[in-house]
């Protein structure tokens, strides 16, 4: 499929060109048509063709045997949905002519001059994890709420570091410290909740370490003019190896007092909490995860409805402009890096108090850079962003929910698929995104 | 400040700024009195200059390294209890844990005097270069990427997949000695390169960020080993580890002093590597494009240069300086089978090499050794002191952290600035010109 679209492109633009087809006579002002031509993006056609073709290899070529079981309820639910069972290999068939006429729907949407929409798009991928799902579980039941919920769980600290990336790099300042900024919080929220046995002076304890990192990253790039990505990644090795020799040389030594905080419980919203599926996924969560939701809204609102946001996106922007109109631009940069910091290690606490509930030498493994993807993936939007992240954690978990239900494909396709997704999108569907103009550029008034 | 021959024509009020600038960050005022003698400003551009800021940048991190073990020894802080009391017990303590600590490094890294024999007190000099020996190699590939000004994260990936391939080679291959050493290192370095072509590629055919795609690329790359691991094709016959079988001797890096040392040929290898590099970057025609493209890539593409074909030669040329690092680790450093932390944080130091460096090779070459020193020392530190090994991680990230922020420097030690700063971010010209338009 994919060798017949470079033609279909070609023709396409020779046409208003060369002037041939009938069409184009009686349209006298042919620069519209050539426009349309122009913005055409063959991106999206290729891309389910692609996905169209693996799915009739996958779920039918290798079709597999056997009933597949989707268990949509806990035990604890007020209203329980039925348990949904799918013949797997019927299943795989009838999703993959779907998915193969969708390809041809946005084959023809492009072919025509319109563009693929959002929703067609959300509604592939879903149909074809759909079949991934039922191919992948034949013969056994997948719990959706507990994927569901694993999924959320996984994505809180990406979530929280990717709010912080957004707002770092909006204000000009390019975040590669968000490691650094969780694994600080992570550690100082560990310590704090345990000495005082409180967990919200763990809470505040994160904020204010993330914050710290934050201001060193400030300090650094705005004061001395250090290239912002080195001082970002200089700390987060300083901050990695500075928590791990605390660790080794002062929390394995007293870990009761210094290393046991207590957890946050998990705390059910009356009548949210029922909604079948939605409720356990988004309203049987921690504190955290729901000052996470507040998180999201409050710096999407704020940057795109306030005053503050104007100001931050016009000094990562335009600082020059900003600074013309009376924006002092060094310091909203280094007072909003100290905000981003603060949420980011808000995130690094729910790695202790939310989740594993002690801490652990470079316990954040790499979340902070999958973070800064989720940043350009959702093109520096946090609605967007957050997605990303969702959807990070939602392949994390995928993993394990298959690695227990025993899956057909070896785990580390599984682990390695979030981040050839992210290639695959920042190389072909996101294509040249483009940040706020001035990050990673030090302002000096004139 | 305002006598530097750089700064005159930059600002045409130059009588207007020099008062300005005389009360400016924490600099001699004196030097814009009277015009110094020559002696005097080449002494101000040793003391200020950038070989003294590396020095003090150091120096610094030692002691912030040495604040650190202190505050954190239990014996210290029995004896803080008391401090009031009788504080030399305090600062007897504290002298105790940081110099047994540096000592130990010091005789891990460079010279133990407490063993019988010369050759016995020199090992620790040959273990730091062994150290050091993959530090450079994927220093120099970090560095390069640098002046092409791209930034490699992707170390940690171009490692495993060029340890990968050159251990395939190295145990499935049964070539003649000689031959199979040369086949297993093109194999790795090839094969690093590759890994870090695509992230070259991808950016110049469709923007994406490099970045974005080293970092994932180091996933792939360390999921796709501990895949093959666990399959016939790199696990160990009969085995349940994911680990590989041990490599040919025919393939291994031959060692340079004898059995008794681990260093091995890699050292001449990455020597050569420096010396190639040093070559491609000053002396060819593609290292001229490639620094004119890190410089300012619109005006290579102006001055008819194929910006995207450099970025993919970069990185290829990165990756394959980095698999050699890997190419090391395999058939120099652990020849007994690898498993999938091969690359042993390498990448990821890399990156602070290379800035310790300046990106330019022999800066990059010396200071691998010292970051060999320390990691060789911080193993003999962590046995002996029982101090952890992570508190050298901290020194080396302050050292970078120090050096690049010379006003910082400037401002602890309260050293003139000899000049402008060189560094091409650096704005010191431009508040003064603001004052001095106020002023007027």
């Amino acid at each position: 499929m994919s060798d017949r679209l470079p033609e279909n492109v070609t023709t396409s633009n020779l046409a208003p060109t060369g002037g041939l087809p009938p069409t184009e006579h009686n349209n006298p002002d042919s620069t519209p048509a050539l426009a349309t031509v122009l913005v055409k993006s063959w991106k999206a056609p290729i891309a389910f063709g692609i996905f169209a073709l693996g799915a009739i290899i996958l779920f039918v070529v290798f079709g597999r045997d056997g009933e597949s079981t989707f268990k949509l309820s806990t035990d604890v639910d007020l209203i329980q949905l039925p348990v949904v069972v799918l013949p797997t290999r019927t299943t795989g068939i009838v999703i993959s002519i779907v998915l193969v006429l969708l390809a041809g729907l946005s084959v023809w949407l492009v072919a025509t001059g319109r563009k693929v929409r959002i929703w067609l798009m959300a509604v592939f991928a879903v149909l074809f994890l759909v079949a991934f799902l039922t191919w992948a579980s034949a013969g056994q039941t997948i719990p959706v709420p507990g994927l569901l919920v694993g999924a959320v769980s996984l994505s809180v600290p990406l979530i929280f570091g990717a709010l912080g990336g957004v707002i770092s790099e909006r204000v000009g300042v390019v975040n590669v410290a968000i490691e650094g900024q969780l694994l600080a919080g992570a550690f100082v929220s560990a310590v704090i909740a345990s000495v005082t046995n409180n967990l919200f002076a763990g809470v505040v304890g994160a904020i204010i370490a993330g914050a710290l990192v934050s201001f060193v990253l400030a300090a650094f790039s705005i004061k001395y003019l250090v290239d912002q990505v080195i001082v970002g990644v200089v700390l987060n090795v300083l901050v990695t190896g500075l928590t791990s020799f605390l660790y080794s040389q002062v929390l394995t030594a007293d870990p009761d007092l210094l290393n046991s905080p207590p957890r946050f419980d998990r705390f059910p919203i009356p009548l949210l909490s029922e909604i079948p599926i939605i409720g356990p996924t988004l309203f049987r969560q921690t504190i955290i995860v729901y000052l996470m939701y507040i998180a999201v809204a409050v710096v999407f609102f704020g940057l795109f409805k306030t005053r503050w946001g104007l100001r931050v996106r016009a000094v990562g922007e335009h600082p020059q402009a900003a600074d013309t109109v009376g924006i002092k631009v060094n310091p909203t940069r280094f007072w909003n890096v100290m905000l981003a910091g603060a949420i980011t290690g808000l995130g690094g606490a729910y790695f202790t108090l939310g989740s594993v509930g002690a801490f652990n030498k470079e316990m954040t493994a790499g979340a902070g850079y999958i973070a800064l993807a989720a940043v350009i993936f959702g093109r520096w939007d946090p609605i967007r962003a957050t997605l990303a992240a969702l959807l990070f954690g939602f392949a994390t978990n995928l993993q394990y929910v298959l690695g227990v239900i025993g899956s057909p494909v070896p785990s580390e396709f599984l682990l390695m698929l979030p981040y050839l997704i992210t290639i695959f999108a920042v190389a072909g569907l996101v294509g040249r995104v483009r940040g706020p103009a001035a990050a990673g550029r030090p302002y000096v008034s004139r | 400040m305002s006598d530097s021959p750089e700064n005159k024509p930059v600002t045409p009020s130059s009588p207007a700024s020099a008062p300005a600038s005389a009360p400016g960050p924490g600099t001699a005022a004196t030097s814009a009195v009277e015009p110094p003698s020559r002696w005097r400003t080449t002494f101000n551009e040793i003391i200020g200059g950038s070989v003294m800021i590396s020095i003090l940048a150091v120096v610094l991190a030692i002691v912030a390294g040495g604040i650190l073990i202190a505050l954190t020894d239990e014996n210290v802080q029995k004896a803080s209890v008391y401090f009031f009391a009788r504080p030399g017990d305090t600062f007897a303590e504290i002298w105790k844990s940081v110099s047994g600590a540096y000592v130990a490094l010091f005789q891990g890294s460079v010279y133990n005097f407490k063993r019988p024999d010369f050759l016995d007190q020199i090992k620790p000099l040959t273990e730091t270069l062994t150290f050091a020996t993959p530090l450079i190699a994927a220093g120099l590939g970090v560095g390069l990427a640098f002046r092409v000004g791209m930034f490699n994260i992707g170390g940690r990936g171009q490692m495993l997949i060029a340890a990968a391939c050159a251990g395939w080679v190295g145990f499935t291959l049964h070539l003649p000695w000689g031959l199979h050493l040369v086949v297993a290192i093109l194999a790795g370095v090839i094969g690093g390169g590759i890994w870090g072509g695509i992230a070259g590629l991808l950016k110049a055919r469709t923007g994406a960020h490099e970045v974005i795609v080293t970092i994932m690329l180091n996933y792939v790359a360390f999921y796709l080993v501990s895949y093959l691991l666990r399959t016939p094709v790199l696990q160990a016959p009969g085995s349940n580890n994911p680990k590989s079988p041990p490599i040919d001797p025919t393939a291994v890096l031959p060692d340079l002093l004898g059995p008794k040392f681990n260093l091995h040929l890699g050292f001449i290898l990455v020597i050569a590597a420096t010396v190639f590099v040093w070559w491609l970057l000053n002396r060819s025609a593609l290292g001229f494009k490639f620094r004119a493209v890190g410089i300012n890539p619109n005006a290579a593409r102006v001055a008819g240069i194929d910006v995207k074909n450099m970025y993919v030669y970069a990185m290829l040329i990165s990756g394959g300086l980095v698999g050699l690092a890997g190419v090391f680790q395999v058939l120099g450093t652990v020849t007994t089978g690898f498993s999938s932390g091969i690359d042993a944080g390498i990448g990821f130091d890399a990156i602070t090499v290379a800035l310790l460096g300046r990106s330019k090779p022999w800066g990059i070459f010396i200071a691998g050794i010292l970051f060999g020193a320390f990691k060789a020392g911080g193993f003999a530190m962590q046995a002996s002191q029982g101090i952890p090994i992570d508190i050298v991680t901290v020194v080396q990230s302050l050292i970078v952290l120090f050096i690049a922020a010379p006003p910082l420097i400037r401002t602890v030690f309260r050293l003139p600035d000899p000049s402008k700063p060189k560094k091409p971010k650096a704005p010191k010209p431009a508040p003064v010109t603001r004052e001095a338009v106020a002023a007027k």
